[in-house]
């Protein structure tokens, strides 16, 4: 039950006076309350937990995460391409 | 879909693997308090492929897992009740009450039904307006602004045929009691990134200062474990004791303030007693005054309970990261997700359950490498 997915806002409007909308779960699409996230606006991803938009996803964030891992990956390889070189001249 | 794949990404998982494997110098213990990510990191085998210094003890973060024996016996006793529709999430169906569960109460004829939301169990007390319309308001943090909005929405529109029956538990106080604990092994955490997007993680500092121990915000996906195991790592080499934030994606230091306010205008914070370890000072949320006509423990008469738990089940050292599941001798024994004896086996995101379910059912790390590599 825990779990929070992200999803796609394709649809915001009022229901019971509470600002709801539709999302989209990668072609799955259900109803949410959007109240909490008075910022968001049609086409952005949000985090959501039993029905619930609990925050906006940051793609600048996301992105920066993930080229921050890919550097990570390259230095490595530069590590262990230097290791080699070492060894090749130990040899 | 976006920001799934990405984050789950073998290449790069590889890369953090890697860099993990360069910083570890001695062996360290990590507790991922939340149960999600518990589940993560069993299904992906994320602790078979971290370096043997490493190890991860499960948190108590499986809010399944904690609400408390007497609670549910008496979730058991209302759901029993003619002219009451329980709602409930689904994965809380089997946990064991005292005798029974609420499968059995359904099945023997209680209106027992799942919902998704807490609005859906709103609206089926609008449909029904000559039932009692019960919903089982369990969680940690991240549910906690929906179960406020369930409560908020009935005292506003007047739906007096609804009530709640709350047991809602706290990251931090939880924390505070493991660091407290004689027998604590933690020596870094990976914070609950889906609490942290509700509450922030200002209220982790005092705790990661007083302890010394790093306190990272962690995510649910394969890299963004990793990425939270990654930064513990590197305080604990250097000798830090800070908190940092590993999904900023979807946390921010200060959280969701709409949110938080909504919890504040209907919860306030009290004990709670958390199944299997004990009662945990303001640990809990509880429905504030102005809200007590929608609570179901004043609504129904079931002060009267007595519980009994079961002889077998090591729970309780489960969830405080004393013993492995494996290590329990009904695991995959008297104890399936079938046939559950503890809460631990129910929710995918117990660690009994997830261990069951991926099949763990001995130790592949017995062979430590003594002193690493
Ligand atoms: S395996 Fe079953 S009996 Fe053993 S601790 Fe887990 S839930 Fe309890």
């Amino acid at each position: 039950m825990c779990l929070g997915i992200p999803g796609k806002v394709v649809e915001i409007y009022e229901k019971h006076g509470t600002r709801m909308g539709k999302v989209d779960f990668g072609g799955i699409v259900k109803e949410t309350c959007l109240s909490f996230v008075p910022e968001v606006e049609v086409g952005d991803y949000t985090i959501i937990h039993v029905g619930f938009a609990i925050t906006q996803l940051d793609e600048e964030a996301a992105l920066e995460t993930l080229a921050e891992i890919r550097q990570m990956g390259l230095l490595e390889e530069e590590l262990l391409a230097d290791e080699d070189e070492h060894e090749d001249v130990l040899s | 879909m976006k920001y799934l794949d990405e984050f789950r990404d073998p290449a790069l998982a590889r890369a953090l693997l890697d860099d993990i494997g360069r910083i570890t110098t001695q062996p360290w213990a990590i507790m991922e308090v939340c149960g999600g990510q518990t589940h993560s990191i069993i299904r992906n085998g994320i602790d078979q492929l971290l370096p043997p210094e490493i190890e991860l003890i499960h948190g108590p973060g499986c809010p399944v897992c904690v609400t408390p024996l007497e609670t549910i016996d008496k979730a058991l006793a209302i759901a029993a009740l003619p002219g009451v529709i329980f709602c409930s999430f689904g994965d809380m169906l089997r946990v064991p009450g005292s005798i029974k569960n609420l499968l059995q109460i359904k099945s023997e004829g209680g209106d027992v039904r799942i919902v998704y939301s807490p609005l859906d169990a709103l609206q089926i007390a609008r449909d029904n307006p000559d039932k009692q319309v019960v919903f089982f308001g369990i969680g940690f943090e991240t549910t906690a602004p929906a179960n406020a909005m369930a409560v908020f929405q009935a005292k506003q529109q007047g739906l007096s045929n609804f009530s709640m029956l709350v047991s809602h538990v706290l990251v931090p106080p939880a924390i505070e009691a493991i660091m407290q604990s004689p027998t604590n092994r933690v020596q870094g955490f990976l914070a609950a990134g889906h609490v942290c997007s509700v509450m922030g993680y200002w209220q982790y500092e005092p705790l990661a200062a007083a302890y010394h121990v790093p306190i990272v915000v962690t995510g649910f996906e394969p890299l963004d474990v990793l990425q939270g195991i990654r930064m513990v790592v590197q305080q604990l080499e250097d000798g830090r004791a800070a908190v940092e934030n590993a999904y900023p994606r979807a946390t921010q230091l200060d959280g969701n303030s709409p949110a938080q306010n909504l919890i504040a205008a209907v919860f306030e914070v009290g004990d709670r007693n958390w199944r299997g370890i004990g009662r945990i000072p303001a640990s809990g949320w509880h429905l504030r005054a102005e809200y007590a006509a929608y609570d179901a423990e004043q609504r129904f008469d079931v002060a009267d309970i007595r519980t009994v738990e079961s002889p077998l089940c090591r729970s309780g050292e489960v969830l405080q990261g004393m013993i492995k599941p494996n290590e329990c001798a009904a695991f995959g024994k008297e104890c399936t997700p079938r046939n559950p004896l503890g809460a631990t086996m129910v929710s995918s995101e117990g660690a009994c359950a997830a261990y069951f379910n991926y099949g763990r059912f001995v130790e592949l790390d017995t062979v430590q490498v003594a002193g690493g590599t």
